[in-house]
């Protein structure tokens, strides 16, 4: 991932303008909008308590955040007793160090990846590939955007942003010194010729990797959820299973999961559930005919620990869905990479500043139109535009905004709470917008107002205020 | 008996008061669009309302919130607060600027023993004008005529914070003449956001062209809405498309001033 990141523009306005300027982008934005949301409202409307079960999964993370030190511990008793290890790592580095050593010790030389968004936001494949490791992705669409040598753009459809064209083209270029050297173009085609190359690697690979959709500390489990079963070819195969997870994902027993997996598919992709559905709970037992022969589990803080007892802790009840995405107006025309991180859409500008620091990416609170659909629809109900107004106003209190921008507004605040002044003031360019703009009904350029009128004409205001006009009106005799 | 049927007398005579009602015009309706001041005001006269316009209102301080400054916010609640005290309700013609007074606002003096009371009293006796018509006054229209094919856009604070959807659809259906036209999607952000578009023009302006597609695909002559910020988003949108579709706000359709120019149209010689 850090190949495309670098390739990105640094700056988020200029991601997003680029994002907007894509043409193929933009047609696989709009494919993918609706269809996520229309299957999210099928299967919603199709339970009738939904909303009450929303209520029991918000209520399950919230019980887990408030008793997260004695969760975390009991599930590392339970890894412990069924022979697998737990590391405890407080960084992306730490945890790639201790992931890296793992797959050392174990003589690694190809290293399969089951879909893991904390091993995008550790970095891993890159710490990985410089222990001289092969890395392969198996989830289909991350498959896709290592290819591409891209990140994901989506926390559950990561290759959302490509075209069928631009798959088909990657795969022939890739697969044609594998001796596929057929153009494939469909959907059905390209899907079996991705299995098939990534057989042959689940086969031969050292070490698995997988993430977790939850950890569960009465048993020691670690579940994931996907629709290719290319988890558990991952986790199964090779020799050593290693999982990566953020410490959030612990809850407590299998009756909490059923709750949670209850919102999450059909959040996610509007399904009752996934595919598959696996839980792991350790290495191959002495009877055992298949499995890996050694379990371990790396749990990340990277600033976790830190949003625990204060205003954004809700945001660690997040179980990964995408909901938020798919619902975001901004995250549909701009898509997941001009966020500049993993996480994208509206989950994205809550955490990416919270785990990079208030100062990074300064733009993502402030890319929301607070229409507030993101919140409507989060499965575990983080009131997530609430949690970015929070950011907003967090960033102003530690003056991380504009000189000129501050000074504007507290000019203008000043003003509007003299509101005889404000109406005397507002007079005169009212009048001048007015005179200048009454003929057409708008203007087609206004300079002072951002970039408004590049996309869009400004209805001309009024040529005098209406408290000017009803107050003079209520004078006369 | 006698007793109780007294005070049921007293109590019947008390509603046919007119209602004492402050108007919080919104800086965006004192500015850009004063008929839809003029219409509130007379939709809530017709329905029986004593309607004062304090002169001491400029905004709801919006732009100030949703850019981080709760000290300028404060200020300028404080004075929305003392401007409306004699009023028994405030309408405003607004879902986004209700929703600021209605739920912004006490959030913002939770920690001010002075201040709390005053705040969840200003934001106890706040509607939005189309909710405050429909279930605070069970108004009904009779009289008003449109002729058009409309399509309604709902905006996003009103729809999401304040329950509006129902609300603007009851009234419309009793408009003689027009015929209501839902867009798709018509629950999803136009893209305006306030300082949004001004600081992120782009990704505002794409999102408003979508939903402008979504309008033009109705078949509709005339868009309405609650939201003035909004309106003037996709009204400036058509007209740099060069549609031939009407914008107004629904209190200027419902209070029958919708037959001048509409918004972002030409004033007409005269």
């Amino acid at each position: 991932m850090s190949a495309s990141v670098a390739s990105q523009p640094v700056v988020f306005q200029e991601r997003a303008r680029k994002a907007l300027d894509d043409i193929s982008l933009q047609r696989a934005l709009t494919k993918a909008r609706g269809g996520f949301v229309d299957h999210r409202r099928d299967a919603v409307d199709a339970l009738p308590e939904f909303d009450a079960i929303r209520d029991a999964a918000r209520d399950i993370k919230d019980h887990v955040l408030a008793n997260l030190d004695g969760y975390l511990e009991l599930y590392e008793q339970k890894v412990i007793e069924r022979g697998g290890q737990v590391h405890w790592a407080r960084d992306a580095d730490e945890a790639c160090r201790i992931v890296a050593r793992i797959c050392t010790d174990a003589g690694a030389r190809t290293v399969t990846k089951g879909k893991s968004m904390v091993s995008e936001e550790m970095n891993l494949n890159p710490a990985l590939e410089a222990a001289g490791m092969t890395v392969v992705e198996t989830d289909l669409g991350e498959y896709i955007v290592q290819l591409a040598g891209e990140a994901p753009s989506h926390i559950i459809a990561p290759a959302v942003h490509k075209t069928r064209e631009q798959i088909t083209d990657l795969f022939h270029k890739h697969h044609s010194p594998l001796g596929y050297t057929d153009r494939v173009t469909q959907r059905e085609a390209l899907v079996n010729e991705a299995r098939s190359v990534l057989r042959e690697r689940f086969v031969t690979a050292d070490v698995g990797i997988t993430g977790a959709n939850f950890l569960v500390a009465e048993t020691g489990a670690n579940v994931i959820v996907t629709n290719e079963g290319n988890g558990d070819l991952t986790s199964c195969l090779p020799r050593v299973h290693i999982v990566t997870a953020g410490i959030e994902r612990v809850i407590p027993s299998l009756d909490d999961l059923s709750v949670l997996l209850r919102v999450l598919g059909r959040s996610a992709t509007g399904q009752e559930f996934s595919a598959y559905t696996s839980l792991y709970s350790g290495p191959r037992r002495h009877d055992d005919t298949e499995g890996p022969e050694a379990y371990h589990v790396v749990l990340l803080d990277n600033g976790r620990s830190r949003l625990l007892g204060g205003q954004y802790q809700p945001m660690l009840r997040c179980i990964r869905c995408g909901a938020c995405l798919n619902h975001c107006p901004v995250y549909g025309v701009i898509g997941g990479h001009a966020y500049g991180w993993v996480y994208s859409g509206p989950m994205g500008a809550v955490l990416t500043p919270l785990l990079n620091g208030f100062d990074q990416s300064l733009d993502l609170p402030n890319a929301c139109t607070l229409n507030g659909r993101c919140k409507e629809v989060c499965p575990v109900r983080i009131p997530l535009s609430d949690l970015l107004l929070k950011h907003r106003l967090e960033q102003h209190d530690r003056r991380l905004t504009s000189v000129s921008g501050r000074f504007l507004l507290s000019a203008w605040a000043w003003l509007a709470r003299r509101p005889r002044l404000y109406q005397g003031i507002m007079a005169l360019p009212l009048w001048l917008l007015h005179r200048f703009g009454k003929r057409r009904g708008v203007l087609s350029r206004l300079p002072g107002v951002g970039g408004w009128t590049d996309s869009r004409d400004l209805p001309v205001p009024a040529r005098r205020s209406f408290l000017r006009q009803w107050h003079a009106r209520k004078a006369r005799p | 008996m006698l007793f109780v049927r007294e005070r049921f007398i007293v109590v019947e005579t008390e509603t046919k008061l007119p209602v004492n009602v402050g108007l919080f015009v919104t800086c965006l309706a004192d500015l850009m669009r004063p008929q839809v001041a003029f219409a509130a005001v007379a939709l809530l006269e017709r329905a029986g309302c004593r309607v004062r316009v304090p002169r001491q209102q400029s905004c709801c301080g919006q732009p100030a919130l949703n850019s981080g400054d709760r000290a300028s916010t404060i200020d300028i609640a404080r004075n929305v607060i003392q401007s409306f005290d004699p009023d028994d309700y405030v309408v405003v013609p607004s879902g986004s600027c209700a929703d600021t007074l209605i739920n912004k606002y006490p959030a913002l003096f939770r920690h001010d023993m002075q201040w709390a009371g005053r705040a969840q009293n200003l934001s106890d006796k706040t509607w939005e004008l189309t909710s405050f018509l429909t279930e605070k006054l069970k108004f009904s229209l009779d009289d008003v005529s449109y002729s058009g094919v409309c399509t309604y856009h709902d905006s996003c604070s009103g729809l999401r914070e304040l329950g509006i959807q129902k609300q603007p659809r009851t009234l419309l259906s009793s408009v003689k003449g027009l015929t209501l036209s839902e867009m798709e999607d018509s629950n999803v952000c136009c893209g305006f956001g306030g300082l949004f578009s001004v600081k992120y023009p782009d990704i505002s302006g794409r999102i408003v062209s979508d939903k402008c597609g979504q309008i033009v695909q109705t078949d509709a002559d005339t868009v309405l809405g609650g939201d003035l910020g909004c309106l003037l988003n996709i009204a400036g949108r058509l007209r740099r498309e060069g549609k031939n579709i009407k914008v107004f706000h629904i209190a200027e359709v419902l209070a029958g001033m919708a037959n001048g120019p509409a918004i972002g149209e030409a004033e007409r010689e005269s």
